[in-house]
């Protein structure tokens, strides 16, 4: 029988069923960072249980560490200082390797993983982070957990799970320039809804999702969970096997040769059937500017913002003005006559050397608005920023008046000191508008690296394709 | 975990969709290294008229009158209620841990994001999935009277009101005896140690790179 990808890699991982709709499921690889795990070492420790397999879990600090270049010298804040010395003292104590803050592998976990070629195809990959699903980029099957199951996967190296209902979207054509990774999925998650994913894990397909770099579908999948998807998956083809070599968890050249002839198969077989289809046209995505405090709260830049009275829908329409209260946003105004007063570029969906390019390129020889306070580039590793920097795409963002920073989770949600005031609005390349998301009462504007960058240059929301 | 089998409560009502677990416990509390202590900051930046942080002592702070936590009609329910889409966003179990804390023993929503909703069952917090129109119901109910009381009943998978209507809702079955029996689910796992390892044996043998 024609099998999915999800198929594929699901049964190749089930330790037992458990007959009551629920199979044990091995996990291959365990990413840990310091805001999910500390009480699921704790819990370790209360039962006298160890971790089942070491070499399965790789540890980085990333929510909480500064990026200012003065963490050499430690963190400041006692509080955000003792979650991270607790992940330190719990891989010291039970053997897990972990990247320490001032090692140059540091990053953000999900960009950290594939860097390391850690994250490999036909995986199973979990971590304390809804984000957890950018891993799908190398047809891995790869989700968030909460905390509990941080522990369950620490002690057992499984999870119990339910088998997922699955959802082919495919983005027929190609997209037109200007038009990133970032637009297809915020695109895809304004057609679907924050809730259009729920119970399903989705396979994206189609030639625009071919035509993506690795950084691009990661940056894809990334999102699948703000469209309500625990999972996304990409089908693994020459661009995955080609990113996977390598790299220090690659396969030994000795194992490289069977490794490629099982990710081969890592495709959904011609004929097999998902529980729902959603199809895109590519040349009708444009590039996309939230409005509101939803993800699915988007538009293309060339719309207004919406107005809540032409929403037939009551609890919709009353969550539009709640939004648009809290945004300070008036209905059927431009997106383009948005002014901004910060700019984010970083986070787990946007901080990759390819999004680094495609910001830089836009500010090169220009300078920060006058009325944009503080432009950040926070690159997602210290291995992206060593290459950006020989690259001097450094001295391009600071010579355009943007701040060079150190590799972290930063502002996308805020832990540490880079934050918004209240009332401050931010074009931001992260991958949450959520209220007070990046400060308390701050205004987030989710956007591509590209978009943010421009907008950074005119003060105001912009068209890219225009530039 | 504790056991769950019925609740019979008040119901408090927050009348939103989408509602997030950012909203539900703010990123300054997710830095506490401790499972414990997070009611008090349960829909914070909602609740509160200043900010917060894990310094600031919450008796200290200014109430939001107009949030429905703080209306006096509502104190003690064990029961939540929300339209759809509950807990989505991030996977932080903190938001489960600030519910319970509170004192929150069920949520009832239209649907709930998944992540927070397999949460709620390793801690004892019932997630019920109830219709749209069912959920209007409940709210109707309580936006007449809010010392009404409903009854959710995990063993017979049943809501009922107090005017008589019931509604039934799915449940894993897994999740069911698990949250009757207050399982440990990794001491479950456990028992199955051999199955794991002869996984591991096997599949050393067919993919060793991923064992590297």
């Amino acid at each position: 029988m024609a099998k999915t990808l999800y198929d594929k890699i699901w049964d190749a991982h089930v330790v037992a069923d458990n007959g009551d709709g629920s199979a044990l499921i091995y996990i291959d690889r365990h990413l840990v960072h310091e805001v999910t795990s500390p009480q699921a070492f704790d819990g370790l420790r209360m039962n006298g249980r160890k971790p089942w397999r070491l070499n399965a879990n790789l540890a980085v600090a990333d929510h909480n560490v500064p990026t200012t270049p003065d963490r050499v010298q430690g963190i400041k804040d006692p509080i955000s200082r003792a979650q991270v010395d607790a992940l330190d003292a719990n891989c010291a104590e039970y053997g897990i390797t972990e990247f320490r803050m001032n090692d140059h592998r540091q990053g953000i976990v999900h960009v950290v993983g594939p860097e390391q070629g850690a994250t490999l195809p036909g995986m199973t990959v979990v971590c304390g982070d809804s984000h957890t699903s950018t891993h799908g980029a190398f047809g891995a099957l790869a989700f968030g957990i909460g905390t509990s199951e941080v522990e369950h996967t620490l002690a057992t190296q499984t999870l119990v799970l339910k088998k997922a209902r699955t959802m082919l979207i495919r983005v027929n054509g190609h997209v037109g320039p200007g038009v990133t990774a970032k637009d297809i999925t915020l695109a895809i998650i304004g057609r679907i809804g924050t809730a259009g994913g729920t119970g399903y894990v989705v396979e994206y397909a189609g030639e625009a999702i071919q035509d993506l770099s690795m950084e691009g579908r990661m940056t894809l999948c990334n999102m699948a969970i703000e469209g309500g998807a625990r999972a996304g998956l990409v089908a693994v083809d020459d661009k995955t096997i080609a990113y996977a070599k390598g790299r220090p968890y690659s396969p030994k050249p000795e194992q490289w040769e069977a490794a490629v002839a099982n990710w081969k198969q890592l495709h959904s077989d011609p004929g097999a059937t998902f529980d729902a289809v959603v199809e895109l046209d590519a040349k009708d995505i444009e590039p996309q500017v939230t409005w509101g405090t939803s993800p699915e709260m988007v538009g293309p830049v060339s719309a207004r913002v919406p107005d809540p009275a032409q929403e037939a829908d009551p609890v919709k329409r009353n969550g539009m003005e709640k939004a648009l209260a809290y945004m300070g946003l008036d209905a059927n105004t431009p997106i383009q006559q948005i002014n901004i007063d910060k700019v984010f570029i970083g986070s787990c969906t946007n901080s990759r050397i390819e999004d680094l390019r495609a910001a830089a390129a836009v500010v090169k020889g220009k300078r920060k608005a006058a009325n944009v306070k503080l432009a950040m580039v926070v690159p997602g590793s210290g291995l992206v920023k060593s290459q950006a920097e020989s690259e001097g795409l450094d001295k391009v963002f600071l010579e355009a008046g943007f701040e060079w920073r150190e590799p972290g989770c930063s502002m996308c949600l805020a832990m540490n000191s880079d934050r918004l005031e209240p009332g401050e609005r931010c074009a931001s390349t992260s991958n949450r508008n959520f209220e007070s998301r990046q400060g308390q009462g701050g205004r987030t504007h989710l956007v591509s690296p590209a978009m943010a960058a421009a907008a950074g240059i005119a003060g105001h929301f912009v068209d890219v394709r225009a530039l | 975990m504790k056991a769950f089998t019925q609740v019979t409560s008040h119901v408090m009502p927050l009348d939103r969709p989408n509602v997030d677990t950012d909203a539900i416990i703010p990123k300054q509390y997710l830095k506490s290294i401790r499972r414990t202590g997070f009611g008090p900051f349960l829909f914070d930046d909602w609740r509160y008229l200043d900010p917060g942080t894990l310094e600031v002592d919450p008796a200290t702070r200014r109430p939001n009158p107009e949030f429905v936590l703080n209306d006096a009609r509502h104190a003690g329910a064990q029961v939540l209620i929300a339209r759809d889409n509950f807990g989505c966003g991030s996977s932080r179990e903190h938001a489960v841990w600030a519910l319970d804390d509170y004192g929150f023993r069920a949520v009832i929503a239209p649907s709930f994001a998944d992540i927070f909703f397999s949460n709620c069952f390793k801690n004892g917090v019932l997630p019920v999935t109830l219709q749209a129109d069912e959920v209007q119901a409940v709210f109707e109910i309580v936006n007449a009277d809010a010392a009404a009381k409903i009854v959710i009943d995990l063993p017979a998978q049943e809501v009922r009101l107090p005017d008589g209507r019931v509604f039934k809702f799915q449940i894993n079955p897994h999740h069911k005896h698990n949250m009757v029996n207050g399982l440990d689910e990794i001491g479950l796992t456990l028992q199955q140690g051999d199955a794991i390892k002869a996984y591991e044996a096997k599949r050393r043998a067919e993919a060793p790179w991923l064992f590297n």
